[in-house]
Formats: C-alpha cells, structure tokens, sequence
C-alpha cells in the first residue's frame, strides 16, 4: 500500500469519494477548436460479411482525452483498432471509409503501418508485457526501431518510466522479469512501453478493467498527466471513469455513434434519449 | 436440507478408489515392462559391454572381437546430419505456417498433410529415400542419404512441435509487439522463438530420438550392415547402432544372437536416454526464464 504513492499533481481523494458528480466536471473544453490529430470519417467495419461499424465519423483533437463507452459488443474497442490498424492482424477484416491521422490518410495502400503503430501507440486492456525484463520491456520499441546506442536506449527507458509514474519503484530493479511486478505496476510499465517509441497518439483499450480501485486511480491520474504530451483515446466500461478522465466522449451502440460530445454536455445533457438511458444506467 | 437422498450411492468413494488403483496398476505395469526389459538385457550384456567393445568394429569370426564402433559413430553422423537438416526446415515451415500463411484452402491441405505424414511408416520414407536420394540423385547408400531419409521421418514431428510452441506463445504478446511497431520478422525473432524456444527443443529432441531408433528406412535404402570402418565423408557408407544390432539377432552364433546385441542395445539405450536428458534440462533451463 506505502509503494503506491500518489504523484503530487493532483490532490487524491479516496476512491470511494471519486464518484462523479457534475462539481467534478472540468467545465466543457475549447476542444473543438484545438487542432484535429485523428479525423474519422464514414468508417464501416466489417468482419467477413458482418457489419460491426456504420458510418462512424468523429474528431479526435490534439492533446484532448477522448472516450469510447457503450454496452459491451458495441464496436468501440473496434473503432479503436481501426486507428493503428491493429484489425488488420484478423483475416477477413474490411475497413471502408478515411480516417486521416494528421493529414495523412493511414488506410491509403502507401500507407507503412510498422510507422504508423510507432505514432499511434497501444495499451491493452490485460497487461501484456513481455517476459523479459522491466528494461528490455521498455526498450523493445526503440529497438525494433533501430536504435542500438546503449546510453540513448538508457535514456529513453528512464524517460518513459518516469512519464509512466513507475521509475521511482523499479529504477534499482530494471533487470529484474517484467512478470514479477504487481498487476497494476505492470499496467504503467505497458504505457511506458508505448511512451518509448514516443507516439503522437495514444490508444487505450480499457486499461483499468483488470485492476483493483488504488491502481485504477493511478492510471486516471497518469492519463490526465499525459494528455499534455500525447492525444489520447480511450475505451471505457466505465462511465464515471469516462466523465473523469476525458474531454470528449463517443456513446456507441450497435455499431452506430449514436452521440458524441463534450463530456460534461454528454453527461449533463445528453441529447438522445439511448445516451441517457445508458448513462443513467437504465441499459448495458 | 436439500432434497438430496442420503447415501444414495454408496459404492461410489468405493468405485473411485478401485479407479484410482486401476489407473495406477495400468502406469506402475509400463515402468515394470521397461524395468524388466533394461534388467534382462543388462544381464545378457554383462560382461561383454566393456571398452573393447566400444572400440572396436565388427568381427565375423569371434563374438569376443566384436565392436559396436562403426555403428557408434554412425549414428552419431546420422543425428548430427539429421539435426542440421531437419531443425531449420522443420521450424521455418512452422513459423510460415503459424504466422505468415493465410487462412486459406491451400494452407488446410498442407496442414492436413503434415499431420498426415507424421503418421505415414518409417519404411514408406526408406523406400522414398531409396528412390530420391541413393538412385534419383546418385548419393548411393551413404551417411547423406540415411540423413536426409531420417530427416523425412522426423519432419512432420519438429514441424508438428514447433507449431505447437508457437501456438502456445499468448496472442498478447504478438499484439503487443506489432503495436510497438515491430515488423513480422521483428516478432518472430525477438517474441516468439524466445518464448516457443522450450517447447520446439523438447520436439526437435524426442524426434532425434526416433531418428536414432530407426532401423527400417535405413535397411530400405540399403544401409550396410556389416562396416570395417567409419565414415570418412558424405557419401561413404555407414551402418547405424539398429541395423548393427538387427544384424546381430539374425546372426545363428548364440553369443553374437543374445550377448552382443544385448550389449548393442545398451550403447543404443544410453544415448537415447542422453538424448532425453537433454530435453528435459534444456526444457528446465530455458523454461524457467518464463513464466506466464
């Protein structure tokens, strides 16, 4: 329990107290002002003959957190694959649609997708790190990347654990398995290891569901840190969780967006009634 | 309570245990078997496995002169040529198979096959090898064409292995490195082998010692059994420590019959049991590195 000490940024309230209510709320952002990082537009998925997304267009702006909820099987981790390609590793997949990172289109054929997923950066819902140690975890990106110096690889390892909130606890055991740390400790060192190939975008694929409600914390906290730096989308069950951590939120139902917009508007003042009744718990 | 009859089956924690003891009659009687087998043969060799006999190659005149040297060293060429050759084809295809091939019609023939082939008689691929490789491609019946012959049985095992291990990797680990920006091969050498590395050893060890065992495919390709020497290069003919010891048996002397086979077939088991060994310390000492 002393181990998991809170980054003195943000004052921490029990987690018990963090429930949201709309005082919480940072009042709704300039966001759709600042520059578009990820522009979806028209995005239809298909896996084989069956239709998982329709006719998806949204706005992800720079250095804003963007949340994705809705019931379960509703295409949201979908849509996230589809902004680093991760869907192209199942067979059978078809994406129609733009979706322009910056302003480049990445399902143009020209398109490198080992570059692309260097810029757009992933975390999973279970943390998978590689059974290697906490070093070679954090250096594989930089590595597979071409970087061979010893002492920029040190660097960029300090740096990503350290943006990550887990320097302090691992620097004098780099060496040791990345298996060994706790769940949650783990989940940070994925986000370091996504930090390391120093991404413009940042995916995150409900990375608090395995965790326990202190760890959860931290990776909120750690989130709101990091949209500073990075544009950040997320996947979320969890809705106060959403109305936390994000500037903008996407309600996704059946495949279809049903809604999308400030979080505190979409909380507050949904305009669909399917929002409402998902948000107020009546449904998912 | 519940509406459960009490004691409605009274025999069953009966029935159970004479199960259990069942089960473990059946695995206690294998040991027995093979304990009894090693017991005989030892006592049969006793006395004849000596450093002489190790040395020595084979005499027709007098069991006492007999050696087991020129299949030794036979079989050694054989497992190291086998190695060299069955190793790098077998986990290439596993690799292709596992992480390049598509999910195709194509891809479920060769699958099936393989699966197939690793089923098909020893003898089959002797006589494949004796059509390929010692009349096809003129090699004659030496230690190059007995490698390649052997490396046709053992393909679809280290094939069949290695596929195996690679499946077994998570499939979060392969996403997590694509998600870091890593190109196939990237994951395949620095994720996958790794982590697979255990489990394609212990396959790559356990067909050796098929190889090793083998006796019909050699004599299909008409592998001598009677060799004054060893071989000096690829194309020399050879015998192996099976076909020596098969020759033995035929032979109508009782001492060359029982004696000096007994003692063949415990050069023989020493190295298979070596070979095992080795699995299970490389399994030990690379295995522990990982664990999920």
């Amino acid at each position: 329990m002393m181990t998991e000490a809170s980054p003195p940024a943000r004052p921490t309230r029990p987690v018990t107290q963090r429930l949201t209510t709309v005082a919480d709320m940072r009042p709704a952002d300039d966001f759709l002002e600042r520059p578009q990082k990820v522009v979806a537009t028209n995005v239809n998925f298909f896996y084989g003959s069956h239709q998982a997304l329709h006719d998806i267009s949204l706005r992800m702006p720079q250095n804003c957190v963007t949340a994705l909820i809705g019931p379960s099987g509703c295409g949201k981790s979908t849509f996230l694959r589809c902004l680093n390609r991760m869907n192209d590793m199942i067979e059978g997949t078809r994406v129609e649609g733009e979706i322009l990172l910056e302003d480049i289109d990445i399902y143009r054929p020209k398109t490198d997708v080992v570059e692309l997923r260097k810029r757009v950066g992933m975390v999973f819902q279970k943390s998978n790190p590689f059974p290697k140690s906490i070093y070679e975890n954090v250096a594989y990106g930089p590595r597979v990347a071409g970087v061979k110096q010893r002492d920029v690889l040190d660097g960029i390892v300090e740096q990503s654990l350290r943006r990550s909130a887990l320097w302090e606890e691992v620097s004098d055991r780099l060496n040791e398995s990345a298996l060994r740390l706790s769940g949650g400790q783990q989940q940070r060192l994925c986000i370091a290891r996504a930090l390391a190939t120093d991404p413009d975008v940042l995916l995150m694929d409900e990375p608090a569901s395995a965790l326990d409600p202190k760890s959860t914390a931290r990776i909120e906290d750690l989130i709101f840190e990091l949209k500073d730096t990075y544009t950040i989308v997320i996947v979320t069950h969890n809705m106060q969780q959403a109305a936390r951590v994000s500037d903008q939120t996407a309600f996704f139902y059946e495949g279809h967006l049903v809604e999308a917009g400030a979080t505190t508007d979409l909380f507050t003042k949904p305009r669909q009634k399917q929002t409402e009744e998902y948000i107020t718990g009546r449904f998912g | 309570m519940s509406g459960l009859p009490r004691n409605g089956r009274p025999y069953a924690k009966l029935a159970s245990q004479l199960f259990a003891y069942a089960c473990a009659a059946c695995a206690f009687s294998s040991v027995a078997i093979l304990v009894l087998l090693l017991w005989q043969m030892l006592r049969f060799a006793w006395g004849w496995l000596d450093w002489q006999f190790i040395t020595s190659f084979d005499s027709q005149l007098s069991p006492h002169k007999a050696g087991v040297r020129a299949a030794l060293v036979g079989s050694i060429y054989l497992i190291g040529l086998t190695t060299l050759f069955a190793v790098p084809i077998g986990v290439g295809s596993a690799i292709y198979l596992e992480e390049y091939a598509q999910r195709s019609r194509w891809r479920g023939i060769v699958q099936t096959n393989i699966a197939n082939l690793a089923g098909v008689p020893s003898i089959v691929y002797g006589i494949l090898g004796l059509g390929l490789f010692v009349r096809g491609m003129q090699m004659g019946a030496g230690v190059l064409a007995g490698a390649l012959t052997l490396t046709l049985v053992v393909l679809p095992i280290v094939i069949l292995a290695s596929q195996e291990a690679l499946r077994a990797v998570p499939s979060t680990i392969r996403q997590a490195s694509y998600a870091l920006g890593a190109t196939r091969w990237q994951t395949v050498w620095h994720q996958l082998l790794p982590a697979a590395l255990p489990g394609i050893m212990t396959g790559v060890i356990l067909a050796l010692s098929r190889a090793l065992g083998e006796a019909a495919p050699l004599v299909a390709i008409g592998a001598a059994g009677f060799v004054m020497f060893t071989p000096q290069g690829l194309n020399d003919s050879f015998t192996a420590l099976p076909l020596q010891i098969y020759n033995w048996t035929e032979n109508a002397n009782d001492d060359f019959r029982i004696h000096v086979a007994a003692a063949g077939i415990i050069v023989l088991m020493v190295m298979l049991i070596c070979l095992n060994a080795t699995a299970v310390f490389l399994r030990y000492r690379f295995g522990k590195r990982i664990h999920w």
